[in-house]
């Protein structure tokens, strides 16, 4: 067994340690394993090009772009955004909740792009979230503070991630449509877009309890602090 | 008949505009970086129509432009366009038009859906509207093409500007676009290269014999593991695919590749949460909430990416050897 293309994962690895453009450092991993094993010059080219050329579906999602884009220059994000801030007045635990459900339906059918860290939680969740924290802890400490916005912005990248494998065409499922059409497995996007959807379901069910027993461990050490300011 | 070398056409024509837009602009580098994949993406079909009749040439050109669009890629500043209406005008229109915004957007998914699920029987007498190979992407082009005129309409702004608009949005993506596509040719020169083989002989050298969980265990730990160390579920993919779940789960233990494929790639997602090499989605997060603690965003993710992989791996395990 030859173990020397091995050294192909290690450029990923490296290069992505030093923080390299990911473009080249893929590709001379390519490069590198095809050497190693001993592949002619020639016959790895042409390896590389066909390969590439095979997996051109995955950039079917640039034909999403001059909708969105019309979308978005007519107020998309802005719209997302004043939708969201009408949860103005929820508790906690249901404004996050009903963030994260927001989040992650609008990463199933694709548009990502409307919310995110700068888009939505900067100004609106992580403010929000705070506001509702202070309705249960009037004294929140910093760190309570931080945590706050931690988890606001946890529960955006839960409800994205979750999400977006859900939508047929994203990077994911026609990587993994991709990746098995190449080895002479045919599958259709949806077939396996379908299995993401008990994770979809299991991530909203244990980021909302999270958020819960976030909440009561607040209530608590706020109940907490009312007894001792009594005795 | 619709067929997908359609849809690649498109996304030429597209990528060309994008890159003559740049020349005007310019920005030589950008415009010669869209052009060569548009070159790719049109002749992609003779490629590989040539490389089924015994002639490589074609294909060793094409791997040729792919180290061009490597070596031009880190040239390319990620350097957003202004924005094409004012910030007040946006919020003007959003308040005008409401939730009718979303339709366009959400008419994507559901004409593709719609295809996916009848395109097979739709037909003009004996002519079949959409050829049977990559139908669901055939749907989808054609849906994305829909909601451009839809979007149009809604905007009410001219179809011109949409292209410009996706343009100023793929330019905003830059190289990260090419990303996914890059590590899916990758998957397969590992593999024809020999790195999954390697992998699956060091794999089965812990592994015993005959036992499947441990296996999918293996697997699903390492998708984590190699995202953590990588930053990217997609680089993990291909390396867990050639190495352990294509050889060992799917060809010898029987494993069902669509399930296999989806969860495996959500167990990775689970490591997404976990690393800060993933840097856009935990580190630049907390500093724009400016967490005392760099790493804030993480740790509140930490528990949630644990019960995520435990829940998905469970499921997995019970549904992908049936």
């Amino acid at each position: 067994m030859n173990y020397w293309p091995l050294l192909g994962v290690a450029v990923i690895v490296i290069g992505s340690a030093l923080r390299f453009n990911a473009v080249p450092v893929v590709v001379c991993a390519a490069l590198v394993s095809g050497l190693l094993a001993g592949l002619h010059p020639a016959d790895l080219l042409a390896l590389l090009g066909k390969s590439f050329v095979s997996s051109r579906m995955l950039l079917m999602f640039v034909l999403t772009l001059p909708a969105i884009g019309l979308l978005e220059h007519a107020g998309l994000r802005e719209h997302a955004q004043q939708w969201m801030s009408r949860m103005r007045g929820f508790t906690l635990a249901r404004l996050l909740i009903g963030y994260l459900f927001i989040r992650e339906v609008l990463a199933m059918f694709g548009l990502t792009g409307v919310a995110g860290a700068a888009q939505t939680v900067r100004p609106l969740l992580a403010p929000m979230g705070e506001a509702a924290a202070e309705k249960i802890k009037p004294d929140l400490s910093d760190a309570e503070r931080d945590e706050v916005r931690a988890v606001a912005a946890a529960t955006d990248n839960i409800g994205r991630f979750f999400g977006e494998d859900v939508f047929i065409a994203l990077g994911a499922v026609l990587l993994i449509q991709g990746f098995y059409a190449q080895h002479g497995i045919d599958l259709t996007p949806l077939a396996i877009a379908l299995w993401a959807l008990p994770t979809a379901i299991a991530a909203f069910v244990i980021q909302s309890v999270r958020v819960w027993l976030f909440q009561r461990r607040l209530q608590r050490r706020a109940a907490l602090a009312r007894v001792e300011a009594e005795a | 008949m619709l067929r997908i070398e359609y849809a690649y056409w498109l996304i030429a024509a597209f990528l060309f505009y994008t890159a003559w837009r740049n020349v005007g602009e310019r920005q030589l580098a950008r415009a010669t970086f869209w052009a060569l994949l548009g070159l790719l993406f049109a002749g992609g079909d003779l490629v590989l129509a040539q490389q089924k009749a015994g002639n490589i040439l074609p294909a060793q050109v094409a791997g040729c432009m792919v180290i061009a669009l490597a070596l031009l890629a880190p040239r390319l500043r990620r350097q957003a366009h202004p924005e094409t209406a004012s910030a007040s005008a946006r919020v003007a229109s959003a308040q005008r038009l409401g939730h009718k915004l979303f339709v366009p957007a959400l008419l994507i998914p559901l004409v593709t859906l719609l295809v996916a699920l009848f395109g097979e029987h739709l037909s003009v007498g004996a002519y079949a509207l959409f050829a049977k190979p990559q139908m669901t992407l055939t749907g989808l082009t054609l849906a994305c093409a829909i909601a451009l005129f839809a979007a149009a309409r809604v905007a009410q702004a001219p179809l011109r500007q949409g292209l410009s608009e996706g343009r100023r949005l793929l330019d905003a993506i830059g190289w990260a676009a090419l990303l996914p596509l890059l590590l899916a040719a990758l998957g397969e020169v590992f593999t024809q290269s020999g790195v999954g083989a390697a992998i699956s002989a060091l794999a089965q050298m812990i592994l015993p014999e005959g036992n499947a969980f441990l296996c999918l265990l293996v697997f699903s730990l390492g998708m984590v593991l190699f995202t953590v160390i990588m930053g990217n579920a997609f680089a993990a993919f291909p390396v867990m695919m050639a190495g352990i779940g294509l050889p060992l789960l799917v060809q010898r233990y029987g494993a069902n590749p669509a399930i296999l494929g989806s969860m495996g790639m959500l167990c990775g997602y689970c490591g997404t949460l976990l690393t800060p090499m993933a840097a856009d989605y935990n580190l630049v997060p907390a500093a724009l909430l400016e967490l005392r603690n760099p790493y804030g965003v993480i740790r509140a993710q930490a528990w949630s990416a644990a019960s995520i992989f435990i829940a998905t791996f469970v499921i997995m395990w019970l549904l992908v050897f049936r």
